[in-house]
């Protein structure tokens, strides 16, 4: 609703809120350029300086790549995994927080803003601490592995940002949907399902979208608590070829892949953005 | 409920009383509506009118009175309002039309998901309805690709596929570009003409002038006067009338 000219409805102003927007990653072409020249130049002085004994840092790099390509697709893995988690868990919670019941409302709310304001280290170090080794369902013993209980810690803070997407979309739909449903004789749970959801999934999209490249690029954290991933590998790298001259060569390695797999999700997110915009 | 004698008014408000916060916005308000009558509700902006529509299909409860429709009291907190309101058609000033939905689904929705009624006898409808407010060939756009006067007909269509007893409109006219107005007023003449029982909460005198047969006129929630269109406009007895007509005509 753009304007409420002369109704004289004072209190029934269409409530004004819009969707909250995940802090974006902003990625440019640019950066994966400066990225790519700065590995270029670090490895050519590297290879300079160490002379032509030792093997060249590109040849070095390029035979750690498989291995370091395996660590990159557990990150994946797990982005995928805490994403889906995180959004099964929060749609469901989303709508509870806008529920007209207060005793459902409340804990929603408060459990969306608990884990939206934890830090995700903290919560990844929780839940390795918390979860136990393996579980028993029904005498078979099935093991969690670390690598699936830092995705259940990744996935608490999604699970929340989700919740909010979802709160923030219904919230920014014009209080006029609401009214007109309800005039046709909607019920409350038909006028959310086939009238406002419907119009909210196109104002979540991008968010949600940059949301997965926060947490793909988030994935890293699981190196601290001991989860085999690409940043832990790059470091076992580092220490097998116990060269100085490979350290600022190898991360910038790294973020590399991570550049490249986050790039076009932003250009993604961007046009979906411009696109929903014109309509 | 109570059987309808046959010259029961179809809305029957007594004393309707409505506050804001702070604001009383409906201070006594009473009026009759009879079936096959066309009113037109007018007045300065925030005199009450559009709450007072949405207080007939209890879009917003009242604090005090009355509203019988249909001897059916709204004002009862047993009332089924789902019920109420599929009597009740409503038209809003901004159209709200499902953005997401084309204008063919924009009128099947309602009758489908609400009355249950079969979907090949609802698009028959739809596109009658369509073919009614002059738009064939709209069927498949969207609320965003149409002007603000298609858009109106096609929410005047999709309120009458719930075949209602009693047509409500907002202030139906005050956003569209004046080009487009007449479309829509003629629209609600011929409805008017075909006997359907309709409030009008309007700014075009000469469009109330023309299709009511008894004129409202409240100011700061209360009910200055009423009368036939004729003698309302030519000898109107309240100084505050007074005063609106000659800064509006």
């Amino acid at each position: 609703m753009t304007h409420t000219k002369g109704t004289g409805l004072p209190v029934l102003l269409p409530l004004q809120a819009t969707a909250p927007r995940t802090a974006g990653l902003n990625l440019s072409a640019w950066h994966g350029v400066v990225l790519a020249g700065t590995l270029l130049f670090y490895a050519a002085a590297a290879d300079a300086a160490a002379g032509p004994a030792v093997p060249s840092v590109a040849a070095t790099i390029w035979k750690w790549t498989p291995l370091l390509a395996q660590g990159f697709a557990l990150n994946i893995a797990i982005s995928f995994l805490a994403m889906a988690i995180g959004t099964i868990a929060g749609v469901p919670l989303g709508l509870c927080q806008v529920s007209l019941l207060l005793p459902v409302r409340a804990p929603s709310w408060f459990t969306t803003q608990f884990f939206r304001n934890s830090p995700w280290l903290v919560l990844l170090f929780y839940c390795m601490l918390l979860l136990p080794f393996q579980i028993e369902i029904g005498g078979t013993t099935i093991p969690l592995p670390g690598w699936f209980k830092s995705t259940i810690g990744l996935s608490l803070p999604v699970m929340a940002n989700v919740s909010e997407l979802v709160r923030g979309a219904v919230r920014s739909i014009p209080f006029g949907q609401w009214e007109a449903a309800e005039s046709l004789a909607y019920t409350r749970r038909q006028t959310l399902w086939l009238v406002i959801l419907p119009q909210c999934v196109k104002r979540i999209t991008p968010p949600w979208m940059n949301l997965y490249a926060i947490l793909t690029t988030s994935t890293p954290l699981c190196a601290v608590v001991g989860v085999s991933e690409a940043m832990t590998l790059t470091g076992n790298i580092l220490n097998a070829e116990g060269r100085t001259d490979l350290l600022i060569p190898m991360y910038l390695y790294l973020l590399l892949w991570f550049f490249a797999y986050c790039y076009p999700i932003a250009r993604a997110t961007i046009a979906l953005e411009k696109r929903f915009q014109v309509q | 409920m109570t059987p309808r004698k046959p010259d029961q008014p179809l809305v029957e408000m007594r004393d309707v009383h409505k506050t804001f916060g702070r604001l009383e916005v409906l201070k006594g308000l009473s009026l009759n509506v009879m079936k096959r009558e066309v009113i037109c509700i007018i007045g300065p902006s925030g005199s009450g009118k559009s709450t007072l529509l949405r207080c007939v299909n209890a879009l917003i409860p009242i604090d005090r009175g009355s509203i019988l429709v249909e001897g059916q009291e709204v004002n009862d907190p047993k009332l089924d309002k789902l019920a109420l309101r599929r009597k009740v058609g409503m038209v809003f000033q901004q159209y709200n039309l499902f953005p997401h939905k084309t204008a063919l689904d924009n009128i099947m929705m309602a009758p489908i998901h609400v009355l249950k009624r079969d979907r090949r006898e609802v698009e028959a409808q739809a596109r009658a309805l369509i073919r009614k407010v002059r738009l064939e060939g709209k069927e498949a756009s969207y609320p965003g690709e149409l002007s603000g006067g298609q858009q109106q007909r096609i929410a005047i269509a999709r309120s009458l596929a719930m075949n209602p007893d009693i047509m409500l409109f907002d202030e139906v006219t005050a956003a569209l570009d004046p080009e487009t107005v007449k479309d829509v007023l003629v629209t609600i003449r011929q409805l008017a003409e075909e006997g359907m029982t309709c409030v009008i909460v309007t700014h075009e005198m000469g469009f109330a002038r023309e299709v009511a047969d008894q004129i409202y006129f409240t100011d700061k929630g209360v009910l200055v006067e009423h009368g036939r269109p004729k003698e309302f406009f030519a000898n109107p007895r309240d100084p505050r009338t007074r005063q609106f007509l000659d800064q509006i005509l």
